[in-house]
């Protein structure tokens, strides 16, 4: 599971050695540590002439005390007064080059049509070369599909090729996003760009998320965001899962472990750790459904985020496959979810509010070698996230999907390594992910402050170049 | 007791044309500068033995035995000599701060007429005493018996020749004027084409200035010069493009064509009540409205140390009920044209204003033609005493031409995390 080769090549030799070979150089990740600020340095915010965002973003930055910096331009540095943001000066012509950011905020609604899209060139060209190990970059448009004017569309459309360029661009192990904002979505965002700002998505990079309009987001204390809150997490006794109740658990939730039977045992062990609950039901059982519904309503009097993390992978090339493996794959990774869910929510469980996660992956996006029956489940839980999260979004709910590249678990650790280094290294980090950057994208999902975030499946992948 | 605050007027100033560090000057003592300008300013207004309310000028290079400056000044001078004076030392604020107190003497009732200056030489400047050497020559003075004259006597050593030359440095950073600039400058992104656009605008403002004659009676030439010596008309952004900066390393963008040189000079205005100029037939130019200093926080809280204006105008406006665009002629000094832009932009500046100054808004953009119409330091030159005076008698002569109800605000920056300010209307 150890990625010697990570460890080896930050070494001073093998730092030498690296260079010479132009071999891979993964950078540490700074993952984050409770207690700690978003973010560790400046941020520098920027903004296409009339955006919309500005108002809100700067109200974020103060909120989380970041030295910010922006142009000296009327926008910006209104809104940075009204929301009483001592933000710094940046002017590229004469800043001097030990001014680095560990952001870039760029907020994008303000371009109209393609002609406008130099305002990107102007604020990045710049500073590309002052984003700092392990930085964050954020551009912010409108949603194109909810563009009025088609040049509008087109533009902020385009904006998606910048960001996966940008991202691959960047280098140091820093990340780049594209957060699409609907209309009068504004006040939806504060979620989403604590997260992509902060060392919380270390390993998620060039992903594009929609946010929509909603009800404004309640106060929150950030370090705890999902206190009193309960917390379904499957498959969670061991690897990603375990790491999903154990982060769900650090921002204050009350986490029910579910696994099979077989694995009650580590699953209990999990829940003592996070003093949470155990639950152990095997969700294919035909009664599951109805047996998880009444736990939760007995013992909690209801759920408010579901993570369908439960999978197995049943590998065979397609002509070799028998027909039981296809169908248990299915079953569990794919069928479970949905009738999970249509009990909760018949049943009244799923609370105002609830948050539905459910787990994909980069070979329901990519497709694999040898995993037809996977790649097919995976994809369908995209399909899950497409065909309800319109009618999550009706009940106050939402419904995401996370989906993992490459990360390191026992699951990975056996796949042979010629092909195991291949989909560590063929990504922007140059390394796998943990199972904690996969939790951590959960967490957001599940904060009451990401009421706006629904119907995404966002790439926890370090921009993995399979499938993109 | 008075009863009531008197107007105070401004009668007009003159001054002898600036020159530069160890140029035509370089033989004249602050002594003798200030004298020529107070006599030439007695000329103009046909003074002599006339018993001035009091005088107030004052130098910042200053020698010890100069420690009574301006009554010696005035004694060389053909006012009666029962004219009172007094010296002040408010670095480049110096002879605005002296306009300051003695306006508030004559509204207060308590003189009726007055002379606010100052001076300033860098080239006839005090040279120091080695300090070691100057302990070990106190211990000489004070020893009693010779054996002890010669155990002080022993400890002298020959690098304590060294002399103690005086710098501009802020005692409490360390850092020299410009390198303060300089960090402003890099903090709100002033380019160096902004600054050296603002230097050709001024070169070029006081060269009209001297060509249509408005200079005429504001300047009095000495030792062989008539205009100011730093002036050069045919500046130009290609020229200044040329030069290398001086400060904030070589990536700086302040040189020595947008930073005011080291220079020699001296100024002075006439204040009275108006019935004491009505009475001598003496014209009245502008009146003086109010004044304010205000100092930043440069030690602790790194603030800007040039950016005090922006405090002291900020409060001034505000006592005076008026916006920052209330007025017609604005006249800033220009230390360094990294100084001015950086005062522009902070008033322009939400976040400034709000932070800084406690404002809810922007104070806004003051029109560029209307910044030091006449010429400001970068082309006069500052004789760091002398300029506050230079702006004042500028300012007012300028306010008379455009006529009654004018207004116009001065803005001087000065060492410490100072800033001297005031308004004039006509």
């Amino acid at each position: 599971m150890a990625d010697r080769y990570t460890d080896i090549v930050n070494t001073p030799i093998g730092k030498a050695i690296v260079k010479q070979f132009g071999l891979p150089s993964p950078i540490p990740l700074e993952r984050y540590k409770p207690g700690q600020p978003v973010t560790s340095g400046p941020v520098l915010l920027g903004g296409a002439p009339g955006g919309r965002l500005a108002p809100e973003l700067t109200k974020i930055l103060k909120a989380i005390d970041a030295e910010t910096y922006t142009p000296l331009v009327d926008d910006l540095r209104i809104a940075a007064a009204a929301a009483d943001l001592d933000a710094k000066i940046f002017n590229a012509e004469v800043a001097g080059a030990e001014l680095k950011f560990k952001g870039l905020v760029f907020d994008a609604t303000g371009i109209k049509s393609p002609a406008e899209l130099n305002a990107l060139w102007a604020f990045f060209s710049p500073t590309i070369r002052r984003v700092k190990t392990c930085g964050r970059v954020i551009v912010l448009g409108t949603t194109p599909e909810l563009c009025k004017d088609p040049e509008e569309h087109v533009a902020q459309r385009a904006l998606e090729g910048f960001t996966r360029s940008f991202a691959k661009e960047v280098k140091k192990a820093a990340t780049c996003q594209l957060v699409y904002v609907a209309p009068k979505a504004e006040n939806q965002i504060e979620s989403t760009v604590r997260f992509f700002l902060s060392p919380k998505s270390a390993y998620v990079s060039a992903q594009v998320v929609r946010i929509s309009a909603g009800k404004a987001s309640p106060k929150l204390d950030w370090d705890k965001p999902l206190v009193g809150k309960v917390a379904l997490v499957t498959g969670a006794a061991r690897g990603i899962g375990e790491a999903m109740a154990h982060t769900l658990a650090r921002d204050g939730a009350h986490v029910i472990v579910l696994d099979v039977p077989q694995a009650a045992e580590a699953a209990a062990a999990v829940a003592a750790d996070i003093g949470g609950s155990d639950l152990a039901v095997d969700i294919t059982a035909l009664d599951a459904p109805k047996v998880i519904a009444d736990y939760l309503l007995k013992s909690h009097g209801g759920v408010d985020i579901v993570v369908h993390n439960a999978g197995i992978t049943r590998d065979k090339t397609l002509g070799r496959m028998k027909q039981e493996v296809w169908d248990l794959v299915i079953a569990i990774n794919l069928q479970a979810i949905h009738q999970i869910d249509t009990m909760l929510v018949a049943l009244d469980v799923l609370r105002e509010g609830g948050r539905i996660v459910a787990v994909s992956s980069i070979a329901g996006i990519a497709g694999n070698f040898g995993q037809t029956n996977y790649g097919t489940s995976k994809a369908g839980v995209i399909g899950v996230v497409n065909a309800y999260a319109p009618l999550a979004a009706k009940s106050g709910r939402t419904l995401n999907a996370v989906a993992p590249g490459f990360i390191e678990t026992q699951m990975t650790a056996a796949i042979p390594l010629t092909i195991r280094e291949a989909g560590r290294r063929m990504n922007s980090m140059s390394q796998g992910g943990l199972p904690v950057d996969v939790a951590e994208t959960v967490a957001w999902f599940a904060s009451p402050a990401s009421g706006g975030v629904n119907g995404n499946v966002v790439r926890v992948c370090g921009q993995s170049l399979i499938g993109a | 007791m008075t009863k009531h605050v008197r107007r105070v007027a401004i009668v007009g100033g003159i001054r002898i044309p600036f020159a530069r560090q160890n140029g035509p000057y370089a033989q004249a003592s602050n002594q003798d500068m200030l004298t020529t300008t107070l006599q030439a300013l007695v000329d103009k207004y046909s003074l002599s033995n006339v018993t001035i309310g009091e005088v107030a000028a004052g130098a910042v290079l200053k020698h010890s035995r100069d420690f009574n400056l301006t009554r010696e000044s005035v004694l060389g001078t053909t006012l009666a000599a029962d004219t009172p004076a007094f010296d002040v030392q408010q670095a480049c604020g110096t002879s605005l701060e002296t306009t300051i107190l003695l306006a508030g003497k004559i509204a207060l009732g308590q003189i009726d007429s007055a002379i606010a200056g100052g001076v300033d030489t860098t080239s006839d400047a005090p040279i120091g005493v080695n300090e070691d050497l100057r302990k070990i020559l106190l211990e000489l003075n004070r020893s009693k018996s010779a054996a002890d004259r010669l155990k002080a006597a022993a400890k002298i050593r020959p690098q304590m020749i060294v002399p103690n030359i005086p710098g501009n440095m802020e005692p409490r950073t360390g850092l020299s004027m410009g390198e303060h600039a300089a960090i402003m400058a890099k903090e709100w992104g002033v380019t160096r084409e902004e600054q050296d656009e603002l230097t050709v605008r001024s070169h070029r403002h006081l060269a009209a200035a001297y060509d249509t004659g408005f200079m005429g009676d504001l300047v009095t030439p000495y030792l062989g010069l008539e205009r100011d010596q730093n002036l050069r008309p045919d500046s130009s952004i290609e020229k200044l493009a040329k030069l290398k900066p001086v400060f904030g390393g070589p990536e700086g963008t302040m040189t020595a064509g947008n930073s005011t040189p080291l220079s020699d000079g001296a100024s002075c205005v006439l204040l009275a009540t108006e019935e004491w100029a009505k009475a001598r037939g003496l014209p009245i130019l502008a009146y003086f409205v109010d004044g304010q200093v205000s100092a930043v926080d440069h030690v602790h809280k790194h603030e800007g140390l040039l950016m005090a204006p922006t405090v002291a105008v900020s409060q001034l406006i505000d006592r005076n009920g008026l916006t920052l665009q209330d007025f017609d002629i604005y006249e800033i000094h220009e230390a360094f044209a990294s100084q001015v832009l950086c005062t522009l932009k902070a008033w322009e500046d939400p976040v400034y204003c709000k932070e800084r100054l406690g404002r809810k808004t922007a104070m806004g953009s003051i029109p560029v033609e209307k910044i030091n119409p006449h010429g400001g330091s970068l082309g006069a030159g500052h004789p760091f005493g002398a300029t506050g005076a230079r702006l004042v008698a500028a300012l007012a002569k300028g306010l008379h031409a455009k006529g009654s109800g004018s207004r116009g605000l001065i803005s001087v920056c000065a060492a410490g995390g100072l800033g001297v300010t005031a308004i004039l209307e006509a």
